[in-house]
């Protein structure tokens, strides 16, 4: 499944786009960043409902090709940008982290 | 690569937001370098845990880290409060960070935890009331 296939998911705002030929992985949900660091799969597709600055952080040096942020928690402008420029993708739904985890599962993970 | 690289960097004690800054500068550079991409996330992972650290618990400090051709070592150094009992902080869970630290999603106690399972090598120097340097090492 490439990024761009969860673009499509009907629930989903696209706020960065990322590389959307990426391959994805696997999906992951967690909103400890002390244990997101240590289990976020590389080329994966982070499900969180926290969004600040370290999130990205977080993201990036685990190698995450897209973060989710769920229940409608959004990035502040600045952390877009720098998403933008380190290429990794973020999306914004209002649904609760594992609806929209099973909709991107079904997809094209599954 | 036959000589040894080495990049320091200053970590700022009170910016939460720009933790990170100095981890992700290493990643790039060990890219540019060639390292596997393996080898990369070890680095970046136990560097950034570290650089957290240093951030809750020692207001700072400062990392070194060293390129040669068969490993890439970290030398983390702080004058913070030191660790009484570094077998309490190894155990996953366990944590003395504060509140407002927590609600940012940090503070589950992963921290040393993670820096350990990601590293091939790991020491940890502490003086109470002195400060703590750990020297980690992730084998190319």
């Amino acid at each position: 499944m490439k990024l761009k296939d969860i673009f499509a998911v009907p629930e989903c705002r696209v706020l960065a786009e990322g590389d959307p030929q990426r391959e994805i992985s696997r999906i992951f949900c967690c909103d400890l960043l002390s244990i997101a660091m240590g289990k976020a799969p590389a080329d994966g597709v982070w499900v969180t409902v926290m969004g600040n600055r370290n999130t990205l952080a977080v993201a990036s040096l685990t190698d995450t090709a897209c973060i989710v942020l769920a229940e409608g928690v959004s990035l502040d402008e600045g952390t877009l940008a720098k998403a933008g420029e380190e290429g990794i993708a973020v999306l914004a739904t209002e649904l609760p982290a594992f609806d929209i985890a099973l909709e991107i599962y079904q997809a094209g993970l599954e | 690569m036959s000589e040894q690289l080495t990049f320091t960097y200053t970590i700022d004690g009170d910016d939460f937001t720009r933790a990170g800054e100095a981890s992700s500068s290493v990643k790039n550079k060990l890219k540019m370098l060639g390292v596997s991409s393996d080898a990369i996330r070890k680095v970046a992972i136990a560097m950034y845990e570290g650089e957290i650290n240093m951030v809750i618990h020692a207001e700072g400090g400062t990392i070194s880290v060293s390129v040669s051709d068969d490993a890439v070592t970290m030398v983390l150094a702080d004058r913070g409060p030191g660790i009484p009992d570094i077998d309490k902080a190894m155990q996953e869970g366990y944590s003395t960070a504060r509140e407002d630290v927590r609600s940012l999603g940090f503070g589950a106690g992963m921290g040393l935890p993670n820096m350990k399972r990601f590293t091939d090598e790991m020491q940890i120097d502490t003086v109470i009331g002195e400060g703590t340097t750990i020297t980690m090492k992730v084998y190319l």
